[in-house]
């Protein structure tokens, strides 16, 4: 079973635990760059991107993260972690990472007032749409060649998106008890982890 | 297949998730633009947009009313992390006001003067979400009842002194504790002890946990002072006059963000409370009138 660490320095990286440790799988709390070294794939929480961005920078995380992406760790960001994933944004800051080639925008619905819930239909899941909780959410504005589109809004703006063994949604799985997109996750970890191991 | 694509606002689970999100977070009061920005700059999640700090509303005395809407608005455009506001105890006006200014999350506080000493707003009306204060888990439970979607504790506000948040931080925990461990068939007299609704009590006692984000407030002046309240259970902190009242401003609020996030490294927050210069000054509980405490109003 692989172990999936959560990106804990800010942000609902609780959540996240409590839904794969309900599928029982092993959620680590990943506070420093040195805790990358046991994990098999890494999930960037919700939270707030501006300060999610400067504590990646404060404590470290820039390099090992790209070190670790470019070694074909899966990694998935939801809403603020996104952000975080993307190569550039509409607005100054925060810096992203510039690990998945996507522009997003921030807020792109307004303010609070304007979170909403809404049904999505995501590529790959079987069965019933997905109920999307989106706060305060960003959104994905262009894709580059190698990402592909898993789910949209009515207006055809893309709010989940995948390239190779990266995985970004605006929206917040962690929030609802549907576990499918975190299955989806866990299973591209799987697949990695056996790939590196035949490697090795 | 077709999917309903009809979006819903306002809902329990979009105003109690962005709660979520400020989780392990540090929100900073600030009265103008520029403190906006360097609150942001520090890391903080979220500003309260304010008049003044509670420090300074207690030394100016009379009534505290809900900020300027231009002082709000000059904070919301100055900034892209949330912006919280204060309205009065009980003034729904103040807090319809701040949800058409397009506030991110009312915080319905005592270091205003109320506007009702019956009862609180019914936050159940509003698509903005709001934040209480409370000294104890009945108080906590009566606020959710009427709609709260985050909590926080009163301490008592303007004294940089975390005496009082400290009490009621441990206050919540320890009636959690006790509730998580008791049989089924006293939560309903344990419902009437508290004076707190029947259904949250009972969600207490599955689930061990406060049934929404619970934050610390009131007195945080140090990274220290953070890191205490993070190891005594809460989510994360509100700091006051705490930043602005210090010496250095911009290094206090990085320090107290650092230490919110590290609270179980002591050599994280020990490197980070170097140098910082003078805290705020602070206040004996003690020694106040009970009616210059904040801490009691609302109930």
């Amino acid at each position: 079973m692989p172990r999936v660490g959560i990106l804990a320095i800010q942000g609902d990286f609780l959540e996240h635990r409590t839904v794969l440790s309900g599928m029982g799988v092993d959620a680590p709390e990943v506070r420093l760059p040195r805790q990358l070294d046991d994990v098999d794939g890494l999930i960037i929480p919700g939270g707030e991107s501006t300060t999610i961005a400067q504590l990646i920078d404060i404590y470290g995380f820039r390099p090992a993260l790209k070190d670790k992406a470019a070694e074909g760790m899966p990694i998935w960001g939801t809403c603020a972690g996104m952000i975080v994933l993307a190569s550039r944004l509409t607005d100054h800051r925060p810096e992203p990472l510039g690990l998945m080639d996507i522009v997003v925008t921030r807020n792109a619905f307004g303010r609070q007032v304007d979170s909403f819930e809404t049904d999505v239909e995501i590529a790959g899941l079987a069965g019933l749409p997905y109920r999307a909780v989106f706060i305060r959410a960003p959104v994905v504005e262009e894709i580059g060649p190698g990402v592909s589109v898993l789910a949209s809004l009515a207006d055809g703006r893309p709010v989940a998106v995948r390239q190779g063994r990266l995985l970004a949604t605006a929206f917040h799985p962690e929030l609802t008890d549907d576990p499918r997109v975190h299955r989806l996750f866990v299973d591209v970890v799987e697949d990695a982890a056996q790939r590196s191991v035949k490697v090795d | 297949m077709t999917v309903d694509t009809r979006v819903e606002s306002g809902t329990w689970r979009v105003k109690a998730g962005l709660a979520q999100m400020l989780k392990g977070g540090v929100i900073m009061d600030v009265v103008t633009a520029e403190q906006a920005r360097i609150a942001e700059d520090a890391g903080a999640v979220a500003v309260m947009a304010l008049e003044r700090v509670p420090s300074d509303i207690r030394a100016a005395g009379g009534v505290a009313r809900m900020a300027d809407p231009t002082k709000i608005m000059e904070i919301i455009d100055a900034v892209t992390i949330p912006v919280m506001a204060k309205c009065r105890i009980g003034h729904f006006v103040e807090a319809q006001v701040l949800e058409a200014l397009g506030v991110d999350y009312v915080d319905e506080s005592e270091v205003l003067t109320p506007a009702d000493e019956n009862n609180h707003v019914n936050k159940n009306d509003f698509k903005v979400p709001f934040v209480c204060g409370c000294r104890d888990l009945g108080e906590a439970l009566r606020r959710i009842g009427e709609g709260a979607a985050m909590i926080r504790t009163k301490g008592e506000a303007g004294t940089g002194n975390i005496v009082e948040a400290v009490r009621h931080a441990r206050q919540v925990m320890s009636e959690i504790r006790r509730i998580q461990g008791m049989g089924e068939d006293e939560l309903m007299s344990t419902a009437r002890d508290l004076k707190a609704p029947y259904e949250l009590v009972k969600e207490v006692h599955e689930t061990g946990k406060a049934p929404v984000v619970n934050f610390a407030a009131g007195g945080i002046a140090t990274p220290a002072d953070a890191a205490l309240m993070m190891q005594l259970g809460v989510d994360g902190v509100f700091v006051g006059s705490g930043i602005f009242k210090s010496q250095n401003p911009g290094l206090m609020a990085q320090a107290v963000v650092k230490a919110t996030t590290h609270f179980r490294d002591p050599q994280i927050i020990a490197d980070v409370s170097r140098g910082l210069g003078d805290a705020m000054p602070g206040l004996d509980v003690k020694t106040m009138p009970i009616e210059e405490q904040l801490s009691v109003r609302g109930w």
